[in-house]
C-alpha cells in the first residue's frame, strides 16, 4: 500500500495535475453556485476536455470540479436558501438563518472548514479502508436499503420541533406522493400524469427544491414584509464577510466533525445512498446528541447544525468513490458520470483496479486531499466578497432569486409547463410555511421516494409479498430498531417537556 | 374540537389523500401483474393510506401549538403582482426569447417592489441578463432559444 500511496503522490503532485485540481475547483465552485447546475452537470461539461489528458489527470480534474461544485452549491444554500443539489439542502437549515443574522462570512467559513475536515477525514478512511469497505457495501441488500430510507425519513423528527411531528409526517407523505408522479420505473406505466406529456418523466428535483426553498422564501419575504438584508444593513461589510470563527464555535466543530464524517463516509460507501441521506442523517444525529440548550438553536443558525451536514456531504462524496473504484458500482449520479468517463479512458474499475492501474487508483485518492487543500486556499479569501451578496437591497435581491429559480428550471427543460408548476408549488409551499409546515421533510422524501419504492419492490418480490423481510435479516432489524428508538425517544422527550 | 387554519389544511390534505388513493386504485397495471406482490399501484396505495392516517390524526388530536397568522399584516397585493409577473414571464419566455423576457421580468419586478433608481434598474436587468446569457450560452455551451435575438440577427 505504501508503494501505491507514493505512486499516487508522485502522480498527483506534478505541476500539471496540481494546476488541474486548481482549475477544477475554481470552475466547479462557479458552476455549483448557479442554480440547476450541480456537480453532475459540472463534471459532464468537463468530460470532453478531459479526453485530451491521460486518465489520471482527467480524473484529477473531475475530482476538483466535483468538490468545487459541492462547495459552490453550499454557497447558494447559505446565502440565498437556494440549494441547487440535494446534498446541500440540509446546509441551508442553519446556514441561511446564520447568514440572515449578518454572519454570512462566518457561515461560509464554517461550511468551508467543515467540508475540508470532512473531506480530509474521509480521504484518510478511504486510504486505509477502501478495499475492505467494498465488501461491506456489497452486503447491503434491498430490505436494508428500505430500512435505511425509513430511518432517513424518521430523522425528520429532528426537524420538527415540539408538536410538529404530524405536520412533518404529512410533508413526508406529500414529498413521496410528488415523487410517485410519472412513469413507474419497472413497468413504464404512467401514474398521476392526467395524460400530460410533461409529467411523464416525473417532477424534477431542482423544480421542487427551487419552488419550496428559493421561490417560496422570496414570496414569504414579500408577504410578511420582511427584509432579509435588514441585519446586513446594520453590520459593516467587513463584519458581514468576516470569516473569523471564535474559540467556542471551534470547540463545537471539533466535536461535530469526527462523528459526522464517519456517518457521511459510511453512507457514501453504500451504492445509491449518497450525500443527501448522509447530510440529513448527520443533521438529525447531531440534533439528537447536543445539549438541550444547543438543540433550541437548531434551525436558527446553529454552528453544529451547519457543520454536521457540510462535513457529512463532503465525506460522502469521498465515500462514494469506494464502490465506484473497487466494484465499478457508482454510489451517486455524479460518480456514475465519472464512471462513464473512466470507461471512456479504457479503464475498467473493479477489485483489481488498484493492482492493474495503481497510479489511477491512488492518484485519485491523493488528489482528493490535495483538492481539499486547494479548495480551501482558493475559497477562503473569496468568502468576504461572496458574502456581500446579502448586502444587495431587498428590491433587487428578491427578483434576482426568482430569476435564478426560473432560469434553473428553464435551462433544464425548456418548457413553460415546468415554470407554471414551479410557481404553483411555490405558492402552496408559501402558504404551508405560514402555518409552520416544515419543507425539509418534503424534500428528503421527494429525493428518497424513487429509491424507496424500488427497494420495497425488490424486497416484497423476494419475500413473495410477505413483510417478514423487515425482521428476517439482523441488519434490517437493527436499522428498524434504531428508527423505533428515535421515534420513542422523541415521544418521551415531548411528554417529559410537557410534564 | 377547535377549528383553526392548521385543521383546515389537515382536512384539505385528508381530502387530497383520499383523491390520491382513488387515483392510485385506478392505475392500470398489466393483467399478469394484477396479483403480483408488488405492481405500479402498490406504493401509491400505501402512500394514500399513510396520508389519510397522518392528516386524520392531525385533525382529531388536539393542537397545542396553534399558529395564528395576522392576515392584515400580510402583503397580498405585492406578492400577487410578483406571482402574476412570474406567470407572464413563464408564458412568454419560449415565444419571445430568454433575453428580452428575463430582462423585462427583472425590470418590472424591481419597479413593483418599489425601486425607482432607473439606471441601476436598467443595469441590473438588460446588461446583467446579457452577461449571464453569455456565460450560459457562450461559455458553458448551454443552448438558450431566443427568437427575439435571432430576429434582430444577434444570435444565429
Amino acid at each position: 500500500m505504501i508503494d501505491g500511496i507514493l505512486i499516487g503522490l508522485t502522480t498527483a503532485l506534478t505541476f500539471q495535475n496540481i494546476l488541474m485540481v486548481m482549475v477544477g475547483c475554481f470552475f466547479g465552485t462557479i458552476i455549483g453556485m448557479l442554480p440547476g447546475l450541480g456537480p453532475m452537470t459540472a463534471i459532464a461539461l468537463m468530460i470532453p476536455i478531459t479526453y485530451g489528458f491521460d486518465p489520471a489527470t482527467g480524473l484529477i480534474l473531475m475530482a476538483g470540479v466535483y468538490y468545487g461544485a459541492i462547495f459552490g452549491g453550499s454557497t447558494s444554500s447559505i446565502l440565498l436558501n437556494a440549494p441547487g443539489v440535494p446534498g446541500t439542502v440540509a446546509t441551508s437549515f442553519d446556514g441561511y438563518p446564520m447568514a440572515q443574522q449578518g454572519k454570512a462570512g462566518k457561515a461560509l467559513a464554517i461550511a468551508a472548514w467543515s467540508s475540508f475536515a470532512g473531506g480530509t477525514l474521509s480521504a484518510i478512511y478511504l486510504l486505509f479502508m477502501a478495499p475492505s469497505l467494498s465488501k461491506v457495501s456489497l452486503s447491503f441488500r434491498s430490505p436494508d436499503y428500505f430500512a435505511l430510507m425509513i430511518l432517513g425519513l424518521t430523522a425528520i423528527a429532528a426537524f420538527s420541533s415540539k408538536g410538529q411531528f404530524l405536520k412533518a409526517m404529512m410533508m413526508v407523505v406529500l414529498g413521496l406522493m410528488l415523487s410517485s408522479v410519472g412513469q413507474d420505473s419497472l413497468s413504464d406505466i404512467t401514474r398521476f400524469t392526467f395524460d400530460n406529456m410533461n409529467l411523464t418523466d416525473g417532477i424534477s428535483f431542482v423544480l421542487v427544491v427551487m419552488a419550496t426553498f428559493a421561490m417560496s422564501e422570496a414570496l414569504t419575504i414579500i408577504l410578511k414584509r420582511n427584509d432579509p438584508t435588514s441585519v446586513a444593513k446594520q453590520v459593516s461589510l467587513t463584519e458581514l464577510g468576516s470569516i473569523k470563527i471564535n474559540k467556542e464555535e471551534r470547540k463545537k466543530m471539533y466535536k461535530t466533525i469526527p462523528r459526522s464524517s464517519v456517518i457521511g463516509f459510511l453512507i457514501g460507501v453504500l451504492p445509491g445512498a449518497g450525500a443527501t441521506i448522509a447530510s440529513f442523517l448527520a443533521y438529525g444525529m447531531e440534533r439528537n446528541v447536543v445539549s438541550d440548550e444547543e438543540k433550541e438553536k437548531f434551525g436558527k443558525g446553529s454552528v453544529n447544525g451547519l457543520s454536521a451536514p457540510e462535513t457529512a456531504n463532503n465525506a460522502a462524496c469521498s465515500g462514494s468513490f469506494v464502490p465506484m473504484l473497487t466494484l465499478g458500482i457508482p454510489g451517486s449520479g455524479t460518480t456514475a458520470v465519472m464512471l462513464g468517463a473512466l470507461l471512456g479512458f479504457g479503464v475498467q474499475p473493479g477489485p483489481r483496479l488498484y493492482m492493474t492501474n495503481p497510479e489511477i487508483f491512488w492518484s485519485i485518492i491523493m488528489s482528493m486531499y490535495i483538492g481539499m487543500v486547494i479548495l480551501l486556499i482558493l475559497n477562503l479569501p473569496l468568502i468576504p466578497y461572496i458574502a456581500r451578496i446579502l448586502a444587495v437591497p431587498k428590491n433587487y435581491l428578491i427578483p434576482l432569486i426568482l430569476f435564478f429559480s426560473v432560469t434553473g428550471i428553464y435551462v433544464m427543460s425548456f418548457n413553460n409547463f415546468d415554470i407554471y408548476l414551479m410557481i404553483g408549488i411555490a405558492v402552496v409551499a408559501t402558504f404551508l410555511r405560514l402555518y409552520d409546515f416544515p419543507m425539509p421533510p418534503l424534500i428528503l422524501a421527494f429525493v428518497l421516494g424513487g429509491l424507496m419504492e424500488e427497494n420495497l419492490r425488490r424486497s416484497l418480490l423476494l419475500s413473495n409479498g410477505s413483510w417478514e423481510f423487515l425482521w428476517d435479516r439482523t441488519l434490517t432489524a437493527c436499522i428498524l430498531l434504531t428508527t423505533v428508538l428515535i421515534v420513542l425517544w422523541h415521544i418521551y422527550k415531548t411528554f417529559s417537556k410537557k410534564n | 374540537m377547535n377549528i383553526n387554519t392548521t385543521k383546515i389544511i389537515s382536512l384539505l390534505f385528508f381530502v387530497f389523500s383520499a383523491f390520491y388513493l382513488y387515483l392510485a386504485y385506478q392505475i392500470q397495471v398489466f393483467s399478469f401483474d394484477e396479483n403480483a406482490p408488488f405492481n405500479a399501484r402498490t406504493f401509491p396505495i400505501y402512500l394514500g393510506y399513510a396520508g389519510l392516517f397522518f392528516s386524520g390524526s392531525k385533525l382529531i388530536l388536539p393542537d397545542p401549538n396553534t399558529i395564528k397568522v395576522k392576515h392584515k399584516n400580510l402583503e397580498y397585493k405585492k406578492t400577487g403582482t410578483l406571482i402574476l409577473i412570474a406567470i407572464i414571464y413563464g408564458a412568454t419566455i419560449l415565444k419571445v426569447g430568454y433575453f428580452l423576457t428575463t430582462s423585462l421580468f427583472l425590470f418590472t419586478s424591481y419597479y413593483f417592489l418599489g425601486e425607482r433608481r432607473w439606471i441601476l434598474m436598467f443595469l441590473l436587468s438588460f446588461p446583467f441578463v446579457a452577461a449571464f446569457m453569455y456565460l450560459l450560452h457562450g461559455v458553458l455551451d448551454i443552448y438558450l432559444r431566443d427568437p427575439f435575438l435571432q430576429s434582430i440577427g444577434v444570435m444565429g
